[in-house]
């Protein structure tokens, strides 16, 4: 256990000029909602990119004259492009993973809470955590810079002069198209390889390269803030669920992301310097002989991308399990279920998740041995999965259960994780991907649960601590009414992927109708893209929520939500160094709610002993402390 | 609301399980050996995935409807867990799901763990931006020697085939897959370009080709029909329309067609497409 060092009382003052403030602010709290004003952002352009992918799927070669004017070469006179809906699927990827399910949940909530949380003054590093948002921020504009690289174009005649005289004439898209993965050789290659492949891969890697430094410094800071800086009594197991994901999400990143930055550097090399890392030799592209590369290894870029890219399935989803853990217990007025096996849970799916790389690459012609390893370590992270499901409903059985806008979407955060999760049963068995390899029924998997249920963890995590961070409640109803037709919404458009799935459709295709065996999905298709327009079209409630809420919702008190831990114990929202220079001591663990004989139905962790031993329930200091038992 | 709550939970479980159980969207009816062995896994498979799902989904709205706020004054159940839970959960998920992942590796070691059975026919199977080749041996048995930098897609020489090569005469390279009937058949995956897969949903069977890479696969086909077959790998901006088909003969006709020379092989196979109905490729 580590003593926090802040015995005197003394005070940060805050910035005072508006720069210093709110810009390059090195205040976690700061960074914390400029991360989620990023994620915001971002995720609108993914959400509209998400529409016009079904459009196209939908009603394909309709004439959109708006598109037409928007996008003059990605979509001629309205009718969308194969290529330009592939840059779409890539852009949505790329957006939705990196910018969204990566920095809202840590960069975000984390890094605004995290210090709170343990009772620190701010993160470890301030400077650092202000250089790693602004990074990422720069690897958004170049993100985007993407999009109007590639196509010479797009959004306006502007952006094509622009696009012109910046990169020469485009190809025609709105970005790379060689989905978020990008495998090489078709991104090694450049222009030969086709449109879409030109500046807009380059960016693209570039971006992604950005993205990796900026979350290396978060997850550095992270990890030595909770380390280091907890205050005096927050023993380990006394942290909020909250911390331990935020933690080992910080380590899967500083493990996972030097490998792709190792990766995208190695894949910049062999468009721009000729080096061979992931170009095979005797490369025959659109009509000629690719003459100055020889002996690379397209698997090569598989295996590094996917190092990195199964624990990102994890660094997008361990937040938001940390804040249904800690949003269950709250609502259900009960003590978290089983802490300790969370815990372990957290960890060992964190760890597993380092060994199941391969199960993205059965097909992809690696050694079919190390296929059968990585297919039974695939399934055995199905175990500490399981564990965290049961545990949760264990939180819920007996609780009494408040259901305010955070609870509803921390309910539906488990309803989505068992529905998206348990497909991996069937896609981690080597001889069922030799069908469901690349089709539907993959994508239904990941959207159900590192892409839905995450955001829905977000959700909850936003209408739980809004109030904490804006000083104002978000609105109820409103808040509700984002819920159910969101619930039902993510339901009826990932459901029916499975469907498709078992007919063997494929992923990434522009257009189903030049085969026969997809002939039956055309009213799945459909379906899809109703509930899909209707699902983006409600999140509009949900954004005039948030900030409508924040200069006119009702004022919230310290503690609205009658919960336990540090944050709610100090000002809302809190002042610059967080506890006003009083650093709260912790007396016990973070979720002791209707303990018997106390007078309230929670105990805050900054309430010293001596509540329930007046009721004469002697030393009990909570989950997982001394004393702890069943 | 809580009781709301568990309604629409119970009613998303029903939905999404019927989808399944009616078998409205199915795979499409098998064609290979090893193909109902993927089946019955799958079945097993999706049958332990429904039932952990719909328990999960029916004891969450069970709780939600159950265990909402009342008026009571009545506190929340005080309990930190339950160890003995915590081990019999553990123990009965991992022997569940460590099982299906044992048996889920039998159809890949079938097929992928052995070489290709003797007597096995041997085809080349050459992917490019947006495009199959295939090329057949010829009545020697033998591929002639290729190399990249004879490629010349206008001339039909998709493989690079080096036509001066002792084994080359007799290759045939075609834009249709034509394999026999009951016999193992051995593709030999490469890639010219980018990374692409071989994907035929009736054959139950998926590969990705890769450049710089020859990749070895085998199975058998039973029925005689004609099958489409995608690329299920993104392969550039023609990706969805990188089509071709597997046109499977009787033995005699397809071995009929096999030991042609070179010109009457692509006659007959045109005869053969006529006949079968297939589309141009």
């Amino acid at each position: 256990m580590s003593e926090a060092t802040h015995d005197e009382v003394h005070r940060h003052p805050a910035p005072k000029g508006f720069i210093r403030k709110y810009i390059f602010s090195v205040d976690h709290k700061v960074i914390g909602i400029q991360y989620i004003l990023l994620a915001l952002s971002a995720v609108v352009v993914g959400m509209l990119m998400s529409v016009l992918m079904r459009m196209n799927l939908s009603w394909p070669g309709t004439k959109w004259p708006i598109m037409g004017t928007l996008f003059p070469t990605g979509a001629p006179n309205g009718v969308m492009s194969a290529e330009f809906y592939l840059s779409l699927v890539t852009m949505h990827g790329t957006l939705m993973v990196f910018f969204v399910l990566t920095t809202a949940p840590q960069g975000g909530f984390g890094n605004y809470f995290l210090p709170i949380q343990i009772g620190a003054e701010d993160m470890a590093f301030p400077v650092l955590n202000m250089l790693s948002f602004w990074v990422t921020f720069v690897g958004f504009i170049v993100l985007l810079t993407a999009i109007f690289a590639e196509g010479n174009q797009t959004i306006g005649a502007w952006f094509t002069k622009l696009g012109e005289s910046a990169w020469g004439a485009g190809s025609g898209t709105v970005g790379p198209i060689g989905g978020w993965t990008g495998y090489a050789p078709l991104s090694a290659l450049g222009k030969v390889a086709g449109p879409g492949q030109g500046a807009g891969v380059s960016l693209w890697i570039i971006s992604i390269a950005i993205f990796c430094v900026g979350s290396l410094l978060g997850a550095l800071n992270f990890i030595t803030t909770l380390l280091n800086m907890r205050t005096r009594g927050m023993s380990l197991m006394r942290m909020p669920l909250t911390c331990w994901a935020w933690f080992t999400t910080a380590v899967l990143a500083l493990l996972s992301f030097p490998v792709l930055l190792g990766g995208g550097i190695l894949l910049l090399l062999d468009r721009m310097a000729g080096t061979s890392f992931f170009i095979p030799g005797g490369e025959f592209v659109s009509g000629s002989l690719i003459p100055n590369h020889t002996g690379g290894s397209p698997l090569l870029w598989q295996h590094l991308f996917w190092f990195f890219g199964h624990p990102e399935v994890y660094i997008a989803i361990l937040p938001g399990m940390g804040a249904t853990s800690h949003i269950l217990s709250t609502f259900a007025r009960k003590p978290i279920f089983g802490y300790r096996a969370m815990v372990f849970a957290i960890f060992a799916i964190g760890m597993l998740g380092f060994f199941v790389w391969g199960h993205h690459m059965f097909i992809s012609g690696m050694s079919p041995y190390s296929a059968v390893a990585f297919s039974i370590l695939t399934l055995s992270i199905g175990v500490p999965s399981a564990i965290k499901t049961f545990n949760w409903l264990g939180t819920l059985w007996g609780a009494k259960i408040r259901f305010t806008t955070p609870m509803l979407f921390a309910i539906g955060f488990v309803s989505l994780f068992v529905a998206g999760g348990i497909t991996g049963l069937v896609l981690g068995q080597t001889s069922l991907d030799f069908f469901f390899h690349d089709t539907y029924f993959v994508t239904a998997h990941f959207h159900l649960v590192m892409g839905v249920a995450s955001i829905f963890g977000m959700f909850a995590a936003t209408y739980f601590w809004f109030p904490k961070m804006f000083g104002r409640m978000m609105n109820e109803s409103l808040g509700k009414l984002h819920f159910w037709i969101t619930f039902i919404g993510v339901y009826a458009i990932f459901v029916p992927f499975h469907a498709m799935g078992m007919l063997g459709m494929p992923r990434r295709y522009s257009n189903f109708g030049e085969y026969e065996f997809l002939k039956n999905s055309h009213s799945l298709v459909l379906f899809v893209t109703v509930a899909a327009i209707i699902t983006v079209a409600i999140q509009i409630v949900f954004y005039f929520n948030f900030f409508w809420s924040m200069f006119r919702g009702k004022k919230a008190s310290d503690n609205p939500w009658e919960a336990t831990t540090l944050e709610w114990t100090t000002a809302t929202p809190p002042p610059h160094d967080n506890f006003a220079g009083v650093i709260p001591t912790v007396y016990r663990g973070p979720y002791e709610f209707a303990v018997p004989g106390a007078p309230r139905d929670f105990i805050m962790q900054t309430e010293p002993e001596g509540v329930e031993v007046a009721a004469g329930l002697g030393e009990r200091s909570g989950n997982g402390g001394n004393g702890h038992q069943h | 609301m809580g009781r709301l709550l568990g309604i629409a939970i119970w009613i998303i479980t029903i939905a999404s399980v019927a989808m399944f159980v009616t078998k409205r969207w199915w795979f499409p009816e098998s064609i290979s050996d090893h193909g109902p062995a993927v089946d019955r896994q799958f079945m097993i498979t999706i049958i332990v995935v429904g039932i952990s799902f719909a328990a999960a989904q029916i004891g969450l709205g069970w709780a939600v409807w159950k265990y909402r706020d009342s008026a009571s004054a009545q506190r929340a159940t005080y309990s930190h867990g339950n160890n003995r839970l915590e081990v019999i959960w553990t123990v009965v998920t991992a022997i569940v799901f460590i099982s299906l992942a044992v048996m889920g590796q039998r159809v890949w070691a079938s097929l992928h763990l052995n070489s290709a059975p003797p007597g096995s026919f041997q085809i080349e199977v050459v992917a490019q931006q947006f495009a199959w080749t295939f090329r057949y041996p010829g009545k020697d048995g033998v591929f002639g020697r290729t190399d990249p930098s004879l490629i010349n897609d206008e001339s039909q020489n998709f493989v690079g085939l080096d036509e001066t090569a002792p084994n080359a005469k007799d290759d045939i390279q075609v834009a249709t897959l034509v394999v026999p009937v009951n016999q193992p058949v051995e593709l030999i995956l490469r890639s010219k370009d980018v990374t692409h897969s071989f994907f035929v949903p009736q054959l139950r069977f998926k590969q990705d080709l890769v450049p710089g890479m020859k990749i070895p696969v085998h199975f058998t086909v039973n029925r005689v029909g004609k099958y489409e077959l995608a690329c299920a790998e993104l392969c550039g901006m023609n990706h969805f329309k990188m089509k071709s088909y597997m046109l499977v003969l009787p033995k005699d006709e397809f071995y009929e067609l096999a030991n042609l020379p070179p010109a009457q092989f692509l006659t007959k196979k045109e005869e053969l497409m006529a006949k079968y109905q297939l589309p141009q490729y």
